[in-house]
């Protein structure tokens, strides 16, 4: 236990001073890499807009409100092709992500140094590029709608469903495996009834879980072309239709808190 | 047939996921009604995909000769603004979110607080980034410091929400054996419920930054800054390589990200 003698006096400390030294040290540095990235980003800042911003910001809001409720009833297909592309796309990256779910797992895979790091590699790839960016992507390449979009949610949810599901199957109890593959069956008897029923609430959680944040995703698709409401939203903008504006992120935000109070619904009466 | 059943019994078969036979047939047929509705509202122009077919096959034969160098000075300018977005709003963004985190603890705030708090967090949480970057940018005008914000106004409602969570499950006797020592309230938070909360509160913040980062590069898209705004304009000139180069960039760091995350998390516990 580090102790200061202090005038005779023996005080508790929390750190030795060659602790506090390194703390001091990092924050040092880490205060110096804050302030050059605040110069950084200040340097590249139009401070006159931001001194502007309270100005801009009420007119804004005056001009948002009241939102156009007559608007509403052009709103109807946008919004139940956004559904589609999160329900549509999340079955297919189920479908796409239980393969690799088995391939990635350690004790499943059935090649440890060839197999497993291609199907890593899958999963960090689709998860780490947004689902946008994989939407303007599609653009480029199957032109802009629907379709579009139901294939970025499917790619992008891939890597998150299979690492979610390949960490449940290694989580596994081995002893429930070993006693079916003790009966004779063969490798896929195994996985049908040794495996597949242990994940199976596992699978379902993750499923509406990645349901919810899909519909999230799926409302802002549209901004770059890949249908839903966002495509309502980004002409609203380009024309400063703010009462439109307003109006459907309202319909937004009751998407997303139905959505997610549907999903703990469910996942509540799973788990 | 019926003597061999009533000498071995019936053969085993495999229980249903759900048990209510009427639910499981409903919930069937349900599913499959929503699936020939959604499909037939979908017009997809199959001949336009075929078309297109022959683009997707030369994006991804790019990613086999990616082009680093004809852009480069863009793609560092991007990246490092993206990066130094990521670092900035994950400071600001962690550093207001613990007060609100503790505020948001039913076991350490009063109710008042308590509310105004998990109020704060809601909003934070209801809202997508690009939203908000759309409207901040519409505020403050171009460039980082519309991202900057947008990130920390998210990170605030991530944080904040898993923090509290981990303090209301937080042991009681130890915090209270500080206060029965006679500590002040500021000292009772530093020694009784800090220490407690350290290990997640450091791999909620990083697993944030990664994800700060993977946001960062979509944010520059509606012109919040970052190398989405690159990234845009090498997909309009379809410049796939380029693309293609500063993809792998983005995968590669977020890689690297959560190999160091997993090194430090792995220290902390």
């Amino acid at each position: 236990m580090p102790v200061k003698d202090f005038k005779g006096q023996q005080v508790w400390q929390r750190r030795t001073s060659r602790e506090s030294l390194a703390h001091w040290i990092m924050w040092l540095i880490g205060v110096a890499v804050f302030a050059y990235c605040w110069q950084q980003i200040s340097v590249s800042t139009t401070w006159f807009f931001v001194w502007d911003a309270p100005r801009i910001a009420n007119d804004i809001w005056t001009r948002a409100t009241p939102p156009r409720w007559a608007y509403i009833s052009q709103l109807g297909k946008p919004i139940w092709d956004t559904l589609n592309i999160a329900t549509l796309g999340t079955i297919f990256a189920l479908i796409l992500a239980v393969p690799v779910a088995f391939l990635a797992a350690r004790n499943t895979t059935p090649s440890r140094y060839f197999v497993r790091p291609v199907a890593l590699l899958i999963i960090v790839a689709t998860r780490s590029i947004n689902s946008l960016i994989w939407a303007l992507l599609l653009i480029a390449i199957i032109g802009p709608g629907v379709f579009a979009g139901v294939i970025a949610i499917a790619i992008r949810s891939i890597g998150f469903c299979a690492k979610l599901l390949y960490e449940a199957i290694e989580e596994i109890d081995e002893t429930q495996v070993e006693a079916i593959t003790a009966t004779g069956a063969s490798r896929w008897h195994v996985m049908a009834y040794g495996i597949v029923p242990q994940i199976l609430p596992a699978f379902a959680g993750i499923a509406v879980f990645r349901w919810d944040i899909n519909i999230r995703e799926s409302t802002v698709l549209g901004l770059v072309g890949a249908g839903g409401i966002g495509l309502q939203l980004s002409s609203s903008l380009n024309v400063l239709a703010w009462p439109q504006v307003s109006l459907i992120l309202l319909v937004i935000l009751t998407a997303v808190v139905i959505s997610e109070w549907v999903s703990a619904k469910v996942r509540g009466a799973i788990i | 047939m019926s003597d061999i059943q009533s000498r071995i019994g019936t053969p085993w078969k495999k229980p249903p996921f759900v048990q209510r036979a009427w639910l499981r047939w409903a919930l069937l047929l349900g599913f499959v009604c929503y699936l020939i509705a959604a499909y037939l509202t979908i017009d997809v122009n199959w001949t336009r995909v075929y078309v297109g077919l022959e683009r997707g096959k030369q994006f991804i034969l790019a990613f086999t000769s990616p082009d680093f160098t004809s852009r480069s000075g863009d793609i560092w300018e991007g990246m490092l603004e993206s990066i130094i977005m990521t670092i900035a709003s994950s400071v600001v963004g962690i550093a207001i979110s613990i007060p609100i985190a503790l505020g948001a603890a039913r076991n350490i705030a009063p109710l008042p607080v308590y509310l105004l708090c998990r109020s704060i967090i809601a909003i934070s949480r209801a809202l997508q980034e690009i939203i908000v970057a759309i409207l901040l940018v519409a505020i403050f005008g171009f460039g980082p410091l519309a991202g900057f914000l947008t990130l920390s106004f998210a990170t605030i409602g991530f944080l904040s929400k898993l923090l509290a969570e981990d303090i209301e499950s937080m042991d009681r006797a130890q915090a209270e054996a500080i206060k029965a020592s006679g500590s002040r309230w500021l000292q009772w938070i530093n020694y009784g419920v800090q220490p407690q909360v350290m290990p997640r509160l450091i791999g909620l913040s990083i697993y944030r930054v990664d994800i700060n980062f993977r946001e960062s590069a979509i944010l520059g898209l509606v012109g919040a800054g970052g190398i989405g705004a690159t990234l845009n304009t090498a997909f309009d000139r379809y410049e796939y390589d380029t693309a293609a180069a500063i993809l792998l960039i983005i995968i590669l760091i977020v890689m690297s990200l959560e190999y160091i995350s997993g090194i430090i998390r792995e220290r902390v516990q």
